[in-house]
């Protein structure tokens, strides 16, 4: 047997560090929230592109002296083009139109990129349907898991994955990120990615408990991990690679997105690692829980 | 050992030929074209049109590659974008209002392809440019109004039958009726019970409070529902023809959930435009015929819709508008004619009672209302000549009938014609007015420009991500790493194909899952691989091949199972960019699936099967 690395031996500090991270994030999203980007909070974005650099400031102040005070004026990707964001004004969609006026009459040309509008009806639904979305996701995998595996391991499955979204919510509260649609569609692919990274790993630890009958618990699971390691690294490796790729050069706009995968994809790794056997191991995964023989095997034999 | 039937490999082939067929109108450039058609939609493009348009070319010197009819409009290709652009200018100068003049890409796909079926990828709106509108029907507005309508036929009804009550109103969108007495208010009872059963269910729920004789109704969710999908069904008629308008090569105009409609202008570049389009109203306006003892100050002449040779004199005053019909549909009189019937609101009603009970004989005339646009070349002080639009109102009749009777807020006008003209000024009466008010609530703009830019990105970034894997996997599997990144190419292939057979549209975020997919579609491979190397340890080459792909097959379907759950999910829940990349997520794990285990497999039988190895490279 070859077991290289100890991993449960960290596993009481993986715990304490796993779960001050958890408390963080909730303190943090308990205290300051999300800054929620357009498609949530509702309001009007104007992005337009300048011929020649400008300052944010004489935009402010023009859009001040123009009835729209609140306004957020900031850069977005390169100097040249501006992005202005204004709250919501009780659902006048033609505030983008008005905003692009005022600003057309400055010297230097600009040009209009996008506009977008979102009421405030639309975007409390999006909330709610993303919020619905991420617990219908967490049920049914946890459904599934429990029918394919053991109802431990589909715990273990569903604590890694809300230990995961949590954390990434933390982050993106903690450092105040825009909170948008893709990275919330982001956060559901990392559920997607970090599931397949715990499946991967109690697999083996599934396999090696009815196959190997020496071995504590302890190291079982220690050996299944060493086994999947390889893999696991490799996988997430070139997964970051590509997201790498996205988050330098897929553009301004789906940087959140990429930035909420790639610390998705750090975290579920480790958790697959940490989280699931960890919950495992308080839950006592034991011999007998995997005794019955599933039809696992039998069913996918003749499949290459 | 290891090999495949040679139905296993023809299975395979069968499905990467037919991937890579309708992946393949994706390589053919797009050329840049223009639609023209007819601004009066009811005229359909023609001979005559076509060969106006090719003088018209000719006699500027313009260069174009083609032109021919297809379906109602006239597609005429050119070189590049800059022709495209000026021909635009020649043709809108030369016809102004005549024709509604649309730019579009249209693909180069071969014929042989497209009888196939097979298309490119549609764009979405983040790629092509373009105005991304959310419209909300007001379904309480729409309610409140039948609510009149039914409290005006209750209140002639009971005088009719005697039923008396002291208080009758409309409050929280539910109709209160006080009677007089314990006797008037069951007879009310009776009537209301009567009128309740719809085929399916009831229509109405009535609250009773025998003790003060109130009886309260309100529409049940039944009729709730009809309401509402007759309302937002009557606006997305009416908007699609305002869309047709606008000229847009490929709009969509769709019902989303209960109240919503989405309308999607791909290339419209001008969302204030747009917007007083969709938005606006066209308008009915319900007058009296002018007679012999109207002063010439107070009637006006208009020509008729149909014929424009044919006029009429009308009466200034306006008895009612068309934002008071809530309906019109035709129907057939006693002797079997056409007619139309048309149901006012309320106040309507009540207008248009006190408007005809003087005038039985006279007749009624309607007028459609529509707010348009003319173009005129103008020089203006540059000394160029421009089009300048200028937006008036034209109104025309569309209907003069003879009063019979007393017009409540339900008549009907006979003599209409044929059923085809019935039903044609029906569909006019109803075009004049949206069945509900809708809002705007939601916006997406994109220039041009960003769009563009948007591809480049995404292009970008499908490249590098994919040759960075490509060489890692080259680097760590060596021969087995060729196999997976052939397999890598086939899953884009596939993923292409399949997205143009489905004709799912490709946006930004789309293109984030395919990104995804290539770093995840490894993944299977890895797991493969990891597997066969440690089966080597104990095993020969051959049966390490075997049993790593076999055992790693169980979970590398149980790991992209519960990703396709939550990428269905994802699909079901998410609207505008995270469907998109639900999209491309569940099909690259279909076919990751395919390609990293049915096609890897077969390449892997391919050079080592029923051979004597003795090492693996791996």
């Amino acid at each position: 047997m070859d077991i290289r690395f100890k991993f449960m031996k960290f596993r009481k500090i993986a715990g304490l560090i796993s779960i001050t991270l958890f408390l963080i994030s909730c303190v943090s999203l308990g205290l300051r929230g999300l800054s929620l980007g357009l498609d949530f909070s509702g309001g009007t974005l104007i992005e337009v592109s300048y011929e020649s650099p400008v300052s944010l400031e004489s935009i402010r102040i023009k859009l001040d002296n123009n009835g729209y005070p609140d306004s957020q004026v900031v850069n977005f990707g390169t100097n040249l083009d501006v992005l202005i964001k204004v709250a919501d004004q009780s659902g006048n969609s033609s505030v983008g139109e008005s905003i692009f006026n005022i600003l057309s009459d400055q010297e230097i040309p600009i040009e209009l990129k996008r506009v977008e509008f979102v009421g405030p009806q639309v975007g409390d639904e999006l909330r709610d349907q993303g919020g619905l979305g991420m617990i219908v996701a967490l049920f049914m995998i946890l459904m599934y898991v429990a029918f394919r595996f053991q109802y431990k391991f589909a715990l273990g499955a569903v604590t890694a994955l809300a230990h995961d979204v949590v954390i990434i919510l933390g982050i993106f509260s903690v450092f105040s990120w825009d909170f948008d649609l893709t990275v919330l569609a982001a956060l559901l692919a990392v559920i997607g990615y970090s599931l397949n990274d715990t499946i991967v790993v109690s697999d083996r630890i599934r396999e090696n408990f009815r196959t190997e009958r020496v071995l504590e618990p302890m190291d079982m699971i220690d050996l299944s991990l060493n086994q999947m390691l390889g893999r696991t690294l490799v996988t997430s490796f070139t997964t970051l690679l590509v997201l790498f790729a996205l988050f330098i050069f897929g553009g301004e706009l789906i940087r959140g997105f990429s930035l909420a995968l790639i610390i998705g994809v750090v975290i579920g790794t480790y958790s697959s690692i940490y989280v699931v056997a960890n919950m495992l191991m308080s839950l006592t995964l034991t011999q007998d829980d995997l005794a019955i023989p599933e039809p696992e095997g039998a069913d996918f034999d003749g499949m290459p | 050992m290891n090999k495949f039937s040679i139905y296993q490999y023809l299975l395979i082939l069968v499905v990467l030929v037919v991937g890579s067929l309708y992946a393949l109108p994706n390589l053919y450039p797009t050329q840049p074209s223009i639609q023209v058609a007819y601004t009066d939609s009811g005229r359909s493009a023609d001979q005559s049109l076509l060969n106006d348009l090719e003088s018209i070319l000719e006699e500027s010197q313009t260069d174009y590659e083609d032109i021919f009819l297809r379906e109602n409009k006239i597609v005429i290709k050119f070189k590049d974008v800059d022709t495209q652009l000026s021909s635009k200018t020649v043709l809108q100068n030369a016809l102004l209002d005549k024709v509604i003049i649309a730019l579009f890409l249209e693909p180069a796909t071969p014929q042989w392809l497209k009888d196939l079926g097979a298309n490119p990828v549609k764009l979405g709106l983040d790629l092509s440019g373009g105005v991304h509108f959310l419209l909300e029907v007001d379904i309480e507005t729409a309610q409140q109004g039948r609510l009149e309508l039914l409290l005006e036929t209750y209140r002639k009804t009971f005088k009719e039958e005697r039923i008396k009550f002291d208080e009758s109103s409309i409050k929280d969108l539910k109709l209160h009726f006080k009677f007089s007495d314990n006797q008037s208010y069951n007879k009310g009872l009776k009537k209301f019970r009567d009128d309740s059963p719809v085929i399916n269910g009831v229509q109405y729920i009535i609250t009773e409070r025998p003790s003060s004789d109130v009886l309260m109704l309100e529409y049940s969710d039944i009729a709730l529902r009809e309401i509402r999908d007759y309302a937002v069904g009557q606006n997305l008629i009416t908007l699609r023809n305002r869309v047709n308008e606008l000229g847009v090569s490929e709009p969509i105009v769709q019902r989303q959930g209960g109240n919503r409609i989405v309308v999607q202008l791909p290339g419209v570049q001008d969302p204030t435009a747009a917007k007083k389009i969709i938005g606006k109203t066209a308008n009915l306006e319900f007058r009296m015929e002018a007679n012999s003892r109207t002063s010439p100050l107070r009637k006006e002449e208009f020509n008729f819709k149909e014929n424009e040779f044919q006029t009429a004199f009308l009466e200034r005053s306006v008895i009612v508008a068309g934002d008071r019909v809530t309906n019109a549909n035709t129907g057939f009189d006693e002797s079997g004619f056409a007619q139309v019937n048309i149901t006012l609101d309320m106040e309507g009603g009540r207008a248009m009672q006190k408007a005809t009970s003087g005038n039985i004989g006279r007749r009624l005339g309607v007028l459609f209302v529509e707010q348009k646009t003319k173009s005129e070349l103008v020089t203006n002080a540059m000394g160029e000549s421009v089009i300048e639009q200028t937006s008036y109102i034209e109104k025309n009749i569309i209907s003069l009938a003879t009063v019979q009777a007393v017009l409540g807020t339900s008549f009907r006008i006979t003599g209409v014609g044929s059923p085809a003209e019935a039903s044609e000024l029906a569909l006019l009466l109803r075009a004049g007015a949206l069945a509900a008010p809708m809002k705007f609530v939601e916006e997406r703009t994109v220039g041009p420009s960003l769009g563009k830019e948007n591809i480049e990105l995404g292009m970008k970034s499908i490249v590098i991500g994919f040759a960075l894997v490509v060489l890692f996997m080259i680097f760590y599997y060596r021969v087995f790493g060729i196999a997976a990144n052939i397999s890598l190419i086939l899953n884009l292939v596939l993923i292409t194909g399949i997205m143009s057979l489905l004709g799912a549209s490709l946006t930004l975020p789309g293109m984030a899952g395919i990104v995804l997919t290539v770093g995840m579609a490894v993944d299977a491979n890895v797991l493969i691989f990891s597997r066969i190397r440690e089966e080597l340890k104990e095993k020969d080459p051959q049966s390490a091949i075997r049993d790593g792909f076999s055992r790693a097959f169980v979970t590398i379907f149980d790991a992209n199972v519960t990703t396709l759950i939550t990428a269905l999910i994802l699909y079901i829940i998410g609207t505008g960019p995270v469907k998109g990349f639900a999209i491309t997520l569940s099909i690259g794990i279909v076919t990751s699936m395919f390609t990293a285990i049915m096609c890897t497999r077969a390449m892997v039988n391919l050079v080592y099967g029923n051979k004597n190895i003795q090492e693996l490279k791996i």
